[in-house]
């Protein structure tokens, strides 16, 4: 299968601190691959890398089959990046924010790709409010469709729905799983556990300066020790709680996340 | 790369449009590019006006070259704060990972200077023509005027550059331009500098301020500018060239 990402002995170091001492991973095309690790572990270090933003020590990094450092053009054409806090531009309104985008990316009909965008996020009626107005979901979920313009074949998130509300993040996940399926390779990283277990392929699990594990979640658990039976009793907690509560439009974990467990 | 260079201008333009957008929507950025200056010149008319003997018989004449340097000391203040503001919030990586010409997003706010300057600069003039100000100016000299005070704004916006790039709180982004904005008061943009104590006079005649302002209002009176053109020419280029090197080292380092 093609490679969308192969990164091979990536080494970074921040003046004397040694963030990446030889990364080595590989990510599958139209997969989803989640990078977990604490904070700090150099997880945005990897996709500023990967996005050309930064410069890396030693070690080779090849996106969509260009290398980053001798082809960094090439890699931009086919990628987009959704960094850690949403760069969106507050004063203008999430539809200028959009044609901005779609501008930038020199397509023709910018105002219809803003339009369509808007409606298949559901933000056609906050379109030309200003983005300041915007809550936290609303403000990721047009990060995210600033993202898609131009269908770039990879797109890296970075700690997507940190910050988000349950509802939020559900519909974040949901947004990540459609991507997929159309094709989109998506490297998302995360410090949730349970992101990585409901959206990825494939995780990889990086702990000072390496990746000390990857595989897909079958494999990650054959690495401990085999299932025992226990009796416990399940309380709800208290995100399951507050989502049968207001829960008239936002779907439960298990409808969004039934497909996908069955395949598996 | 070839695509890249070809699309620089209408990427540029996006980015200028962007920006403008930022300002006529801020009204706390109109009022101070474009009203501060405008009820200074009022003051300075209509109050003191009166008790300052310039030894001309129309102050706003004498006036406005001090009025348009000042508007622009304080529009530039607005580069440094949006260039910081975008540098924060993630907005220029997302800029920097797209397939445009990296530079555009920094030119983007250079034009924007420009072009907002230039608007401020046009409807002061335009209140000072309604204050009584008369040129005897030809077109020429008008054009030489345009030139200084676009070289001067350029000058100012890439120390704003500097600024917004390196600053670390918003507060240090637009601090450094309060002693650009007092220049022009220490300097013959109000008052003749014969009245001045010896210090602060030598400081006035030397600094660049009066150069720019003696060369203005010589052009617009259509009288002989002398050598203040080539010493405000002068402390505009090397101002320009210093703070563009500076300004694109501190870009370098932070989009590396």
């Amino acid at each position: 299968m093609e490679k969308a990402i192969q990164v091979k002995g990536l080494q970074k170091s921040f003046k004397d601190i040694e963030v990446l001492k030889g990364v080595d991973f590989e990510v599958e095309k139209g997969s989803i691959f989640a990078l977990l690790g604490a904070n700090g572990a150099g997880k945005t270090t990897i996709i500023k890398i990967l996005a050309t933003l930064l410069k890396f020590d030693s070690g080779t990094a090849v996106v969509n089959g260009f290398n980053v450092t001798l082809k960094p053009g090439n890699v931009r054409q086919s990628i987009s990046l959704t960094g850690q806090f949403a760069a969106v531009d507050e004063i203008l309104t999430g539809r200028e924010n959009l044609i901005m985008i779609a501008k930038l990316r020199h397509l023709k009909n910018s105002r219809q790709v803003a339009d369509d965008l808007l409606n298949r996020f559901g933000l056609t009626d906050a379109a030309d409010r200003r983005v300041s107005t915007y809550s936290g979901g609303m403000r990721r979920k047009l990060d995210i469709a600033m993202s898609l313009i131009g269908k770039p074949k990879l797109i890296f998130l970075d700690e997507p729905t940190n910050g988000l509300d349950p509802e939020a993040r559900i519909e974040v996940w949901k947004t990540v799983k459609e991507l997929a399926g159309g094709g989109t390779t998506v490297f998302l990283t995360t410090q949730h556990l349970e992101e990585a277990e409901q959206l990825a392929d494939r995780i990889a699990i990086l702990h000072e300066g390496r990746i000390i594990v990857s595989g897909t979640l079958t494999e990650l658990k054959k690495l401990f020790p085999p299932a025992k039976v226990e009796y416990v009793e399940k309380q709800p907690s208290l995100e399951e709680i507050f989502l049968a509560i207001i829960g008239t439009g936002a779907p439960t974990r298990q409808a969004v996340w039934g497909e996908k467990k069955e395949e598996k | 790369m070839e695509a890249i260079k070809k699309h620089f201008l209408n990427d540029m333009g996006v980015m200028l449009g962007r920006s403008m957008r930022h300002i006529f929507r801020s009204m706390d950025t109109i009022i101070t590019v474009a009203i501060t200056p405008i009820a200074l010149m009022l003051l300075f008319v209509y109050v003191f006006g009166g008790a300052i003997q310039t030894g001309t018989d129309n102050y706003v004449n004498y006036l406005l070259p001090g009025i348009l340097l000042i508007a622009i000391a304080s529009g530039i203040a607005y580069t440094a704060y949006r260039l910081f503001m975008d540098m924060q919030s993630g907005i220029f990586e997302r800029f920097h990972s797209m397939p445009i010409a990296r530079s555009a997003a920094l030119w983007g706010h250079v034009l924007t200077s420009l072009v907002s300057n230039a608007i401020s600069v046009a409807v002061i003039i335009l209140v000072a023509l309604i204050m009584g100000f008369r040129s005897s100016a030809g077109v020429l000299s008008w054009l030489v005027v345009a030139g200084i005070l676009v070289l001067f704004t350029l000058a100012l916006t890439w120390i704003a550059a500097i600024a917004g790039l390196s600053a670390k709180s918003v507060d240090g982004a637009g601090a450094f331009s309060y002693p650009l904005i007092f220049l022009p008061f220490i300097s013959s943009a109000f008052v003749p500098t014969e009245t001045m104590p010896s210090v602060v006079r030598a400081f006035a005649e030397n600094q660049p301020v009066t150069s720019i302002v003696e060369s203005i209002r010589a052009l617009l009176a259509g009288q002989p500018v002398g050598n203040d053109i080539w010493i405000a020419l002068a402390w505009c280029l090397g101002i320009l060239i210093v703070a563009y090197l500076f300004a694109m080292r501190a870009y370098k380092r932070k989009a590396a």
